[in-house]
This record gives C-alpha cells, sequence and structure tokens, in this order.
C-alpha cells in the first residue's frame, strides 16, 4: 500500500497518469458545464422574489465553495508537505494558490453584481460575509507573494505551508458568518440537507455545476502541477526522453 | 430568445456576471497550456545546449 502510494507520488508516474486522465476529466467537465448552464439559464424557473437576477447563482455559489475547497487542499497538500516531505504535495499546494485565488475573485465580483440590484449596493463593508471572503483573497495573493519573496525555495515552501494551515482559521468565519452575524448576506440555502430552502428544479443544475466547478479546479490544478513537475525535473533522464522524444 | 436575453431585466447584471466568470475560467485553463509549451521549449534549448 505504501509502496504503491509512493510511486503514485513519484513525478514521472504522476506525470504519466495525469495526462491519462486530462482528456476524460476535460470531456466531462464540458458535459457538466453544458448541462448545467442550459438548466440555470433556461429550465430553472425565475425566482419569484429576485426575478431572473437569481441566476447569477449559478456561477457566484460554485466559485464561493470553490474558494473555500481550493483553500482546505492547500492547506492539507501543505500540512503533507511539511510533514512527510512529500514532493507532490508540495507542488500541489503551490499550484492551488492562483486557482483558489481566481475562484475567490470570481465569488466577489459575481456576488458583488449579484448584490447591486438585490441589496442596493456593490459592497458593504459591515457584511461578516463579504469582508471575510475578502480576507481570503488575500490570504491566497499572500500565498503567492511569500512564495516568491523568498530566496531559498525549500524554506518558501515550508513558509506558504504554514502561513496557509494558519489561514484556515478564515474557512469557517466565512461559512458561520451567516448564521452567527445576521448582516446582508442571505443564509445558506443549500446546506441544510433535510430541508433545503430552494426549489428542485433550481437546486439540480446549481449541483450540476458546483460539480462541474469542482473537475474544472482538479484538471486547472493537474495542469500546473505537471508544469511544476516537468520543470522541476527537468535534468532527470525521463523528461529529457519526453522532450527529447516526439511522443507527447 | 429577445426574452431570454433580456433576464426579467436583469440582462447587464446576469450577463456580465457570467462573461467575467467565462473570462476567468478560460483563462485559468489556457495559461498553464501556453506554460507547458514555454516550459517544453526552454528544457528543448537545454538540451540542445548540451549536446553542443
Amino acid at each position: 500500500m505504501y509502496k504503491w502510494f509512493h510511486q503514485l507520488g513519484s513525478p514521472p508516474t504522476f506525470y504519466r497518469w495525469s495526462g491519462l486522465w486530462l482528456p476524460w476529466l476535460g470531456i466531462t467537465c464540458f458535459i457538466l458545464f453544458a448541462v448545467g448552464l442550459y438548466g440555470g439559464l433556461v429550465t430553472a424557473p425565475a425566482d419569484y422574489q429576485q426575478s431572473d437576477s437569481f441566476r447569477i447563482i449559478y456561477v457566484h455559489v460554485p466559485a464561493a465553495w470553490m474558494s473555500m475547497f481550493v483553500y482546505m487542499v492547500m492547506a492539507i497538500s501543505g500540512a503533507i508537505a511539511i510533514i512527510w516531505r512529500i514532493k507532490l504535495s508540495e507542488i500541489m499546494m503551490l499550484s492551488c494558490a492562483p486557482i483558489g485565488a481566481s475562484f475567490t475573485f470570481l465569488a466577489l465580483v459575481t456576488g458583488s453584481i449579484w448584490g447591486k440590484p438585490m441589496w442596493g449596493t456593490w459592497w458593504e463593508w459591515g457584511d461578516a460575509r463579504l469582508v471575510s471572503e475578502l480576507l481570503l483573497l488575500f490570504l491566497y495573493i499572500g500565498v503567492i507573494g511569500l512564495y516568491s519573496a523568498i530566496e531559498d525555495k525549500r524554506k518558501a515552501a515550508q513558509a506558504v505551508a504554514i502561513l496557509s494551515l494558519v489561514g484556515t482559521i478564515n474557512i469557517p468565519i466565512i461559512h458561520y458568518s451567516v448564521i452567527w452575524l445576521n448582516t446582508l448576506h442571505q443564509g445558506p440555502t443549500v446546506s441544510k440537507f433535510d430541508n433545503p430552502s430552494i426549489e428542485t428544479s433550481m437546486l439540480i443544475p446549481l449541483l450540476i455545476m458546483a460539480l462541474a466547478f469542482k473537475l474544472f479546479f482538479g484538471i486547472v490544478l493537474l495542469l500546473r502541477a505537471r508544469n511544476e513537475v516537468l520543470w522541476r525535473e527537468r535534468r532527470s533522464q525521463w523528461v529529457k526522453n519526453l522532450v527529447g522524444g516526439t511522443n507527447q | 430568445m429577445t426574452e431570454f436575453l433580456h433576464m426579467g431585466g436583469y440582462a447587464a447584471f446576469v450577463w456580465s456576471a457570467y462573461g467575467i466568470s467565462a473570462v476567468v475560467l478560460i483563462a485559468s485553463v489556457l495559461l498553464p497550456i501556453f506554460e507547458k509549451n514555454k516550459i517544453r521549449k526552454r528544457i528543448q534549448r537545454m538540451l540542445q545546449e548540451d549536446q553542443d
């Protein structure tokens, strides 16, 4: 088991299997996006309170969920990188940061665009959900900045892992901010699984979009990690064979 | 169709949110693909310099 795990984490093996998986992940993700968008923009009925403006939910909520999910993946990869010194998990951690930052950016921007017609304002400093999500963006930017600022890349990776672990405190704050502090942002609609306060025909496209976003993250993570692996291993024989030869 | 594009009067908000999302997501996939080609070229150049 351990041997198998270790082999999966070896750079050439990772590079090979991720290359095999990527096209299939890509096709599945594309189909999910197509179905989810059709469901969200066409088949789902307009909301009785928010009319068609609620359709922003199909990009806003998946992006916001992913902004937190990617952060957890980044922090856990960082912990694994520190404890077991697995190079691949360090690469995963570093590849997560820009992806997480773009999801967070999307969640903030689409939320702002949704907030304008519904709340009458683009931004509200007093809202805990909004401010903690902005803090998340700064955490991602901090991770990227810290890594590039420290010359010794081994130390830089350790510092980044610690920063991302400390930053996980922000995740429950984001999640519970709408329950603990009742401000502008609306409460959760989906996470009350026994009785979600959303119509099924509206909920299903949202779940499909969430799945599409998750797969999308997996794809971009693999693409970024593969690049990093290729560059770090540039002196090794397998990369020389790969790049020197005609095959992929 | 016009009704669909109209989005119940919220067209500007809905379509700008989807437009920005599309741009960010497409860029997220394309950037590492371009990056890969750059890395391969850099490694190829390295290998050639080693041979010379």
